[in-house]
């Protein structure tokens, strides 16, 4: 098959929505670091999948950078020392998923003298295998920074045919949020440097750095750095267009190429991976420096906070932090989102910390999220049809999922859903549609773990089952052999004697043992 | 009119020949392609929540599925199956749903046995009851449950003698939830309709 031509030619994906940017406002000044916190809180899981396992304990002094656990597996990621001092507790902690919910952190108290733990470069990256450089990456702990959290050791190496091309994701395509094209203008040199890394761990040629057609200063800073890091030209740029949510990767990569990532498959399967900019330049960290992922641009933004700014924020460090940092909230805020206005989750606390998937912390006030009228019933107008990138239908999808018959919505392919909110924000009946599609992937979701539990239970009790009538069997054989031994007279008497005698002869040995 | 009245023999042996015929491959196929037995109660088997715990009087999921199959017991003895179990077996087995029959129990959330391991003597008497083989120990040493293997069906607590089990809550995944949480109109939308593009 021939290689996917990608960004050769721009194409569309369906639906999407042309929304207003509010981008610039937090890109005014330039990058700055909150305060060092009294204490860092650290989730155990910043990823999607299990953690590893945990390497220290109450009490322990940590370095900057030195491992906290460590991972088995290419799904497990690791969480490292933002900073050097001790770790306090690990104990449940307010965290922003599952929304007002807690999980295990590790509480780390700054020391202030920020003391190095040993870094670990890759001398020569150029002439590595790829096989180290994955081992390198997942060493640092790198996990998609773009929001998703998926562990980037596991899209780098798996099951599946040669990837030709690697998609840089600067094309954070919602409103407020600016941490991409910060990086993009600050550290340029990074990220070109991060996807020559990461398209040699790949096996890749090419790698295309997408950025969106709004963002001017950043094709400047990029183009310079393409000149000084990129001799043998395997970095592209394209600019694509605004189009909200062009950022998705499935809808990126449907831009770029005008192929579509099957469903049930992954952009591997078209010879593709896509990673977020902010993961290249933490790709280039970890294997240039050696230095794992500690730290993160941070957006904070929106019309509730007096200095809206990015911030360059260790993880772990409290949201009330980086409040205080962008110059502190209005009085009349009324709610606090991890992301974006279009996709992001509501955070139940300001002491929730910054995990390596926060790109943005958003502040609204009162009336900035009033819901001018109440929810009104579907009308069958089509708008979320027309809008939605996925092509699905969000109307019946909110039908079946109101009427419970989740097997139904499943059967409309709900899973594929990316959850951008087009269809919520069109609505003219201010339906809260993507809420029905988590919670109707939640309540599938448990009925899969439900079912599974349920036939792991099924066979548990019919071993067991098979086991007792087993052994009952057996007895009941011996039983029988007994009896019939019995019953068949000389036979058993003989033995019985046979028995007397050794016994017998055995204590006339015993005897003579003991009188010699 | 004897060719008449033998017409009319000749119409009621076709007739007979017709019925016999019929009939014969009615009762061969009756009998060769009767309903398996086995594979409905494999279907009503998976509609049982596999809890294992006799609260429909039948010691087990497997029995009370082959109870239902054979007529012998009703379709709302299951209390871990809810509601929602009896309806499903209503669905399948082409019946009215009805509502469960309290006197078998009430519908719990999901539970896991747990041991205090301080307090057990090692009699392996749990480990007996256990209907799948979920929790591990040997005599006079302390026994523990598999969390991920424990089905809640509470057939540990009677044989216990010093009382050291424990029924707590089972973790469930967050499910979002649909009013809880509002998330509302983004600030973006203005009175004004924002433009749109439509592919």
């Amino acid at each position: 098959m021939r290689d996917l031509e990608v960004g050769e030619h721009l194409y569309r994906f369906p639906g999407g929505l042309k929304l207003r940017h509010h981008k610039q406002i937090a890109c005014r000044d330039p990058l700055a670091r909150p305060d060092l916190p009294e204490a860092l809180y650290l989730p155990l899981q910043q990823h999607q999948g299990p953690f590893g396992e945990v390497l220290v304990q109450p009490g322990d002094r940590v370095l900057k950078g030195q491992p906290l656990s460590r991972a088995r597996n290419d799904r497990e990621v690791p969480v490292h020392a933002p900073t050097s001092g001790t770790i306090r507790e690990i104990k449940p902690w307010p965290v922003s998923w599952p929304p007002a919910g807690e999980a295990e952190c590790l509480i780390l108290e700054p020391d202030g003298n920020e003391t190095w733990f040993e870094t670990n470069a890759l001398e020569n990256w150029h002439d590595a295998e790829p096989a180290d450089l994955v081992e390198h990456i997942r060493a640092a702990g790198l996990a998609g920074l773009g929001g998703a959290m998926f562990p980037t050791a596991a899209k780098l190496r798996g099951d599946w045919a040669q990837v030709h091309t690697l998609i840089l994701n600067g094309s954070e395509c919602e409103p407020y949020i600016s941490c991409d094209e910060m990086l993009m203008r600050e550290r340029p040199g990074a990220i070109i440097q991060g996807g020559l890394i990461l398209a040699r761990a790949l096996g890749a040629g090419k790698v295309v750095i997408a950025i969106e057609d709004q963002m001017g200063a950043v094709d400047k800073s990029l183009s310079r750095a393409l000149a000084e890091h990129d001799p043998d030209d395997i970095c592209r740029i394209v600019e694509v267009t605004t189009v909200y949510p062009e950022g998705g990767e499935k809808q990126l990569i449907q831009v770029l190429t005008g192929a579509e990532v099957p469903h049930d498959g992954l952009p591997q399967d078209l010879g593709l991976v896509c990673l977020n900019v902010g993961t290249a330049a933490a790709a280039r960290d970890a294997v240039i420096e050696g230095k794992p992922l500690i730290e993160r641009i941070v957006t904070v933004s929106g019309p509730g906070i007096a200095h809206p700014r990015n911030l360059l924020t260790l993880l772990g460090t409290p949201v009330s932090n980086l409040l205080a940092a962008a110059g502190g909230v209005d009085d009349d805020i009324e709610r606090l989102v991890l992301g974006g206005p279009m996709s992001g989750l509501p955070l139940a606390s300001d002491r929730i910390p910054i995990t390596k998937g926060s790109n943005c912390i958003l502040v609204l006030r009162r009336q900035d999220t009033r819901r001018e009228q109440p929810v009104m019933p579907c009308i069958n107008c089509g708008e979320c049809v027309r809008v939605c990138p996925a092509s699905l239908l969000p109307q019946e999808l909110y039908k079946y999922l109101k009427a419970e018959s989740h097997e139904e919505a499943d059967s409309l392919d709900l899973f594929d859903c990316i959850e951008c909110g087009c269809c919520a924000h069109v609505c003219p009946s201010h339906i809260p549609l993507v809420d029905w599609y988590r919670h109707g992937k939640g309540v599938l979701r448990e009925r899969g773990i439900e079912d599974a539990r349920a036939q792991k239970a099924r066979q548990r009790f019919e071993a067991r089952e098979k086991r007792i009538t087993e052994e009952k069997e057996e007895r009941r054989r011996k039983r029988e052999q007994r009896e019939r031994k019995l019953k068949s007279g000389g036979d058993a008497r003989s033995e019985v004697q046979a028995a007397i005698e050794r016994a017998q002869s055995r204590s006339t040995e015993s005897d003579k043992d003991a009188d010699q | 009119m004897s060719a008449t009245l033998s017409a009319i023999l000749v119409a009621i042996g076709v007739m007979l020949a017709l019925l016999l015929g019929i009939g014969l491959v009615l009762l061969f196929s009756a009998r060769k392609w009767k309903p398996d037995e086995g594979s409905v109660v494999e279907q009503i088997n998976r509609i049982l929540p596999q809890t294992q715990c006799g609260q429909c009087d039948y010691p087990g999921c497997r029995p009370y599925a082959e109870a239902i199959a054979n007529g012998e017991a009703d379709i709302n003895q299951c209390p871990p199956g809810g509601e929602a179990g009896v309806k499903a077996l209503a669905d399948l087995l082409g019946r009215e749903s009805k509502p469960l029959d309290a006197s078998h129990g009430e519908t719990k959330p999901p539970i896991v046995a747990v041991i205090d391991e301080d307090r057990c003597i090692g009699c392996k008497l749990c480990i007996q009851a256990c209907p799948v083989d979920a929790i591990i120990g040997a005599p006079k040493m302390m026994h523990t449950v598999i969390a991920d293997e424990c089905t809640g069906c509470e057939l540990c607590l009677p044989p216990c003698p010093v009382d050291c089990i424990d029924l707590v809550p089972r973790r469930r995944p967050f499910i979002w939830p649909v009013h809880a949480i509002e998330v509302e109109s983004p600030p973006g939308r203005e009175p004004e309709h924002p433009e749109r593009e439509h592919a």
